[in-house]
């Protein structure tokens, strides 16, 4: 596929699906409400106060997440390696898991105990993967891969023993935190979410030509020029950030990190100077579709979003391994 | 950057490496002037990779000292070191879904700031080193549909777009075939001869590349076991005691040097 159109598609699919986003719903909503912003009819208030902060909540999420994934699988040069798979996304829930099971909620610098032990979480799970690298430098990366995985399987069952000693009401609840959702999310948590997504990506997007040589390889990459070590670190600590500010907000939604930097690649081709920015606009198009199929499909009742993405993720993925 | 024409242009002194625990390269002397080609042989395990992974900075440790044009190679930047030698690695490129020419772009990357684009003089670069391979006609391929001796060939105009005029080669003529092996021989003496490119190259060809070579740096466990010039290499007795194999010459190999075959069950 030429690069051109496979630009279009993505960007014509994306925006149809972003404008269309927020008039779906259990009550339909008249057209006239877009122009009423601030309103007290309660369709301008559905529309403003509830859709679209959740429409932009889902499509910072999938953007980050998907951007997330694309520096992954560039850096551990493997098609699976995501912050999901590799321990990132299952630290920042074990950072929630446990603040929710001690049960103390407190404000620091505007952000609740939530974000902030979400990133502590995302965090600690990627410098345990760096402080590998720094002991072991010559560690091939599937070490490295192995590692994370490792560190998932660790806070997975740090988490299930969360669950196990806490209440029924706790362990339900951080049950259902952990299928990802975006439920709960207003137009505080858009806030709170932005500024870490912002900059985990402005970071991340400075970096296209060291990923596109990182993943032909770190060696040739050192060979060419790139400080692999301090790259790889600000790459990690970057993308931490980022999924950690999402996990936070949306808990951690499977597979949207996988799939969107693989199908930006037959859309776009590898070069990480248009991919991470496709990625960015696929993963957070296909979030917003998922969220709004979550909440219609057994309307008025919801689902988790992550029940979605991992509904439509996994044939997706069966496909890939199959294909050719 | 000035340099004086006197100094080598690879000096490395009393090199001693580790990989782990192993010691690998045991205290090795050696220099490169200014357009020399340089073969390292040596049987395998003797250190002849790391040292030319040395000599490029990939190690993250190693005892003695490395200079390039006179300073130690500590004291580059990666982007400057890359500006002034390249690699090209004995796996060659990877298959990836990059065209030749994004491939060899990417060889650009320590003239490029972050943002910014390609210049005229990046794509003057990389169009020479295109031209130099006689890839041209490839550009727009897809590195997944290359046959190994056009990807040895990318993976040279990529070390060539980089824009120094050290090029270091692991192995550039092992699995190709008698033609593209002949084809790579004759793109690394035009580069050397013509172009003043100062190669240094691991190989086990001994009646190609070796025979090409102004000088030759045998490495066996570690240690220096010959240094000198081809014509001084080439008897059955100093082979025999490199490689720990019995060889025999026969008249007949390039630049009047005899060809040499290693012998099997003593014949």
């Amino acid at each position: 596929m030429r690069r051109s159109t496979g630009l279009l598609i993505l960007l014509v699919g994306a925006a149809v699906i972003l404008v269309a986003a927020p008039f779906i719903g259990p009550i339909s909503l008249p057209f006239a409400a877009v122009f009423d912003p601030l309103g007290a009819e309660s369709s301008s208030r559905i529309f403003w106060q509830i859709r679209v902060p959740r429409v932009a909540a889902a499509f910072l999420g999938g953007a980050g997440l998907a951007v997330g994934g694309a520096v992954f699988q560039a850096v551990f040069r493997n098609p699976l390696a995501t912050p999901y798979i590799l321990g990132v996304a299952a630290g920042a829930s074990f950072g929630v898991a446990a603040v929710t099971r001690i049960g103390i909620g407190v404000v620091i610098l505007g952000l609740g105990l939530q974000t902030w032990s979400a990133l502590a979480g995302a965090l600690l799970a990627v410098s345990i993967v760096w402080l590998l690298t720094k002991i072991r430098p010559d560690a091939a990366t599937t070490t490295l891969l192995l590692a994370g995985v490792s560190l998932n399987f660790f806070f997975s069952s740090l988490i299930l023993f969360l669950q196990y000693t806490a209440s029924f009401a706790d362990a339900y609840r951080v049950l259902r935190w952990l299928m990802g959702g975006l439920g709960g999310v207003d137009s505080t948590s858009v806030i709170q979410m932005t500024p870490f997504v912002v900059l985990g990506m402005g970071v991340i997007f400075a970096f296209g030509r060291e990923l596109d040589l990182l993943a032909t390889g770190s060696e040739l990459a050192a060979s060419r020029g790139v400080p692999v070590a301090r790259t790889r670190t600000t790459l990690f600590i970057a993308t931490s950030v980022m999924v950690g500010g999402v996990v936070a907000a949306c808990g951690p939604i499977g597979f949207v990190g996988m799939m969107s930097p693989h199908i930006c690649r037959l859309l776009l081709g590898p070069g990480h100077r248009l991919l991470l920015p496709g990625s960015a606009v696929f993963g957070g198009a296909f979030l917003v579709l998922c969220d709004t199929a979550a909440r219609t499909m057994m309307a008025p009742a919801e689902l988790p979003v992550g029940v979605i993405t991992a509904f439509l993720g996994a044939p997706f993925f069966l496909w890939l391994l199959l294909r050719k | 950057m000035a340099v004086t024409g006197a100094s080598a242009r690879i000096e490395v002194s009393d090199l001693r490496v580790k990989l782990g625990e192993v010691p690998v390269l045991k205290g090795v002397d050696l220099a490169v002037d200014r357009g020399q080609m340089l073969a390292i042989i040596g049987p395998n395990g003797a250190g002849k990779s790391t040292l030319l992974r040395s000599i490029d900075g990939l190690l993250l440790s190693c005892e003695g000292s490395i200079a390039i044009d006179g300073k130690a190679i500590g004291d580059y930047r990666s982007r400057e070191l890359a500006k002034v030698i390249s690699f090209v690695p004995q796996t060659g490129v990877p298959v990836d879904g990059f065209t030749v020419r994004a491939f060899v772009e990417m060889g650009r990357y320590p003239h490029l700031a972050a943002w910014s684009a390609l210049t005229t003089n990046d794509r003057i670069a990389v169009d020479e080193a295109l031209d130099l391979t006689e890839i041209r006609h490839l550009e727009d391929r897809s590195l997944k549909t290359l046959s190994g001796g056009e990807r040895q060939r990318v993976s040279i105009a990529a070390a060539l777009a980089q824009g120094g005029t050290i090029l270091l080669l692991d192995e550039p003529t092992s699995f190709l075939d008698y033609r593209h092996q002949v084809q790579v021989l004759d793109l690394l003496g035009r580069l050397n001869s013509e172009e003043g490119y100062t190669v240094v190259a691991v190989t086990h060809d001994l009646n190609g590349l070796v025979a090409d070579a102004d000088s030759v740096l045998a490495l066996v466990d570690g240690k220096v076991a010959f240094s000198g010039p081809p014509s001084r290499l080439f008897g059955a007795e100093i082979l025999s005691r490199i490689f720990g194999n019995d060889f025999f010459l026969v008249p007949g190999g390039r630049h009047g040097l005899p060809l040499v075959m290693p012998s099997r069950n003593g014949s």
